[in-house]
């Protein structure tokens, strides 16, 4: 009996089959609670909501707030541009740095690389509360920032310090800053499996430097940015932390929505239908980046 | 005499203390294709790198149509390379990848969709116009990255082992083509290739190098059969060499071979004296087996030692009494079945040659 399941087919379905399982015990069961606690109803029940009374079974109350409130569209607004804007940036500064990564000489590179990975050995609180102490209006930085902005404006717009925490601003900063990582190393892993010598083609064929990139490199890379730029919108679309700490609270981000109705509301309904509307939005941008990996997978199998 | 096409004058190139090209220097004519042959690390891809514009001589200057290339990036000299990996974008079509270049040229769509119609056809892949370089064969691709870098109408085509990436039946069709292309094209060619029998067919003359240094340049029969040293000797085709020195120098050069244990007689060469010592050189397909003993100078007594027979020839290694080993190379000119053969394992044979075959070597 145990011989028939343990040889190699059986020890390789099970190694294939394990993250499955993690899958499904982890994510794919607690998510169905979820979207059936979305269309429970609240009650002051201790776990605080339930299924009967007037709506039996589906109650779509949740479901309907989400297009009538506007605290949850604004919500979900400030969270998709917040997202997209440190995708843009992460992008903007990550790729010249795994362009970068890809031209030094081997060793310098192991280097670099451990720096890019090097943030993620402290705690991330730290380096959030960190970026608090340099923003914050009493901190030697901003004294610096006001001290030049003072000097270099005219003095009737001069501010007594400037205002950076609690704002959007910060809220994308912190992120750009949190998920740069994610953006460099997707790209880097692309860029530095590009051939060298199609950019010596192209430049042989008369491109001067920058139109090899764009012509070459750019096209090429595409996968990687799309890596890159998932691997950033995603956890940043439902960041919590960042926006807690350093954001603006009058327009909160949909994490620290889902986390307050969770917690100080004590709407699991709301809060679960708000999870569910979150989860939709993003598998959207998750099937694109699917079907270019498989594209690009195919492509590499058949050269 | 009008100014060749390409002058490599005094040309050094150094990687930190590595020299991997020395001093060479080379003038190409318009219209040749020039082969620069050698084994892997005698320089000849750098070479033809520094050509192209990727690499910077060291030391010497490279003119190209009388200009001197030492300032010009490769996006403006008017020479073209075809990669040895062919080096196609990935991402576009054939047709792009034909037109690529022509996006720098100042003509009209229509002008450029012409040209690369026209190239499609010299290729004859104008049906695979539209698919990608990895919907395509090997044999296909290469013949994308050749119409792909004569599209631009260089003056000068470099090849980096061309024919390297093919099978042996698609190489010996390719060869013929690229011959056909480079005659109707006019184009220069210089080639870089490890293998002699490609530099051979293709070329009117070959570079021959060795560690960073052109050992001689010529016609390629002219190199094969008058090699000016006992490396050049050995690179293209194989040859036996002893050891020799001149007794005699008269109508014909007398050399007294050791190994041989006889003196061998050499057609007068120049600049040699008596008592000098020299390689004694000779082809194996120079040399004639006899099974009985024939009369006259140059004739050696052995034994077959071993023999390889590959159908249309078949090579002989003979032992001489002396213990040195002699290759001969016979064509099988008459159908025969294994017992009937010319010479067989442990046959006593004689091997003559004329005194013309015979090279001597001072290098």
């Amino acid at each position: 009996m145990i011989a028939r399941w343990f040889h190699r087919r059986g020890w390789s379905d099970m190694v294939i089959g394990l993250p499955y399982v993690w899958l499904l015990i982890f994510f794919l069961i607690p998510f169905l609670i979820v979207v059936g606690m979305s269309f429970a109803t609240r009650t002051s029940t201790a776990p605080p909501f339930g299924f009967g009374g007037e709506n039996p079974l589906i109650n779509l109350t949740g479901y309907a707030r989400l297009f009538t409130d506007t605290l949850y569209i604004r919500a979900f607004v400030t969270s998709l541009t917040n997202a997209a804007g440190a995708m843009v940036l992460c992008l903007l500064i990550g790729y010249p740095m795994a362009l970068g990564l890809t031209r030094v000489d081997r060793g310098w590179r192991n280097i670099l690389l451990m720096l890019v990975i090097l943030p993620f050995w402290t705690s991330f609180l730290l380096r959030v509360y960190a970026w608090m102490g340099l923003m914050g209006s009493n901190s030697w930085f901003n004294k610096l920032l006001t001290g030049a902005w003072n000097w270099v404006v005219p003095q009737a717009w001069d501010v007594a310090n400037v205002p950076l925490m609690h704002s959007n601003f910060a809220v994308v900063l912190v992120m750009v800053y949190t998920y740069l990582p994610f953006m460099i190393l997707p790209l880097y892993a692309n860029l530095e499996r590009l051939d060298p010598t199609l950019d010596e083609a192209a430049m042989d064929l008369g491109s001067r430097p920058f139109a090899v990139f764009r012509d070459v490199t750019l096209p090429q890379s595409i996968p990687g940015i799309i890596a890159g730029g998932m691997l950033v919108f995603i956890p940043a679309a439902g960041e919590l932390v960042i926006p807690t700490l350093v954001g603006d609270s009058s327009s909160p981000m949909i994490g620290r929505v889902i986390s307050d109705e969770f917690s100080s509301a004590r709407d699991w309904p709301m809060a679960s239908a708000v999870a569910v509307a979150l989860l939709i939005l993003m598998v959207g941008p998750m099937m694109v980046y699917s079907r270019f990996e498989a594209r690009a997978q195919a492509r590499e199998r058949s050269e | 005499m009008t100014e060749a096409l390409v002058r490599i004058d005094g040309v050094s190139k150094s990687f930190g203390s590595f020299q991997a090209v020395k001093n060479v220097s080379l003038e190409i004519e318009k219209g040749e294709i020039f082969s620069l042959l050698g084994g892997s690390g005698c320089g000849k891809t750098t070479l033809l790198r520094m050509l192209a514009g990727f690499e910077a001589p060291t030391q010497g200057r490279i003119f190209i149509d009388g200009v001197d290339m030492a300032a010009v990036p490769p996006w403006e000299r008017p020479v073209h390379m075809m990669f040895q990996s062919y080096a196609l974008f990935p991402h576009m079509t054939v047709e792009k990848n034909i037109g690529y270049g022509l996006k720098h040229e100042a003509m009209s769509h229509s002008d450029r969709a012409a040209r690369v119609r026209e190239m499609l056809d010299l290729v004859q892949l104008t049906q695979f116009a539209t698919r990608k370089p990895h919907q395509i064969s090997g044999g296909q691709r290469q013949r994308v990255a050749l119409a792909r870098a004569l599209a631009r109408q260089p003056k000068l085509l470099l090849l980096d082992e061309p024919l390297a990436a093919l099978d042996k039946k698609l190489r010996e069709h390719t060869q013929f083509e690229l011959m056909s292309i480079q005659e109707r094209t006019g184009v220069t060619f210089i080639v870089v290739t490890h293998d002699q029998e490609e530099a051979m067919t293709l070329s009117d003359r070959i570079a021959v190098m060795d560690q960073g240094v052109v050992r001689q340049v010529g016609r390629p029969g002219a190199v094969y059969e008058f090699p000016n040293s006992k490396f050049v000797a050995n690179f293209l085709g194989s040859i036996n060499a002893f050891e020799a020195k001149v007794v005699a120098i008269g109508a014909q050069i007398t050399v007294d071979v050791p190994a041989l244990g006889q003196t061998v007689q050499a057609r007068a060469v120049g600049g040699l004296s008596v008592g000098q010592s020299v390689t004694m050189a000779l082809r194996p397909e120079k040399i004639t087996i006899h099974r009985t003993p024939v009369e006259g100078a140059n004739v050696l007594a052995g034994e077959i030692k071993d023999l390889a027979y590959f159908g249309k020839d078949s090579l002989y290694r003979v032992a001489l009494p002396s213990g040195a080993l002699v290759s001969v190379h016979a064509v099988n000119a008459a159908r025969a079945s294994d017992d009937e053969r010319l010479a067989d394992w442990y046959d006593k044979v004689w091997l003559s040659f004329d005194p013309a075959s015979v090279l001597l070597l001072t290098d």
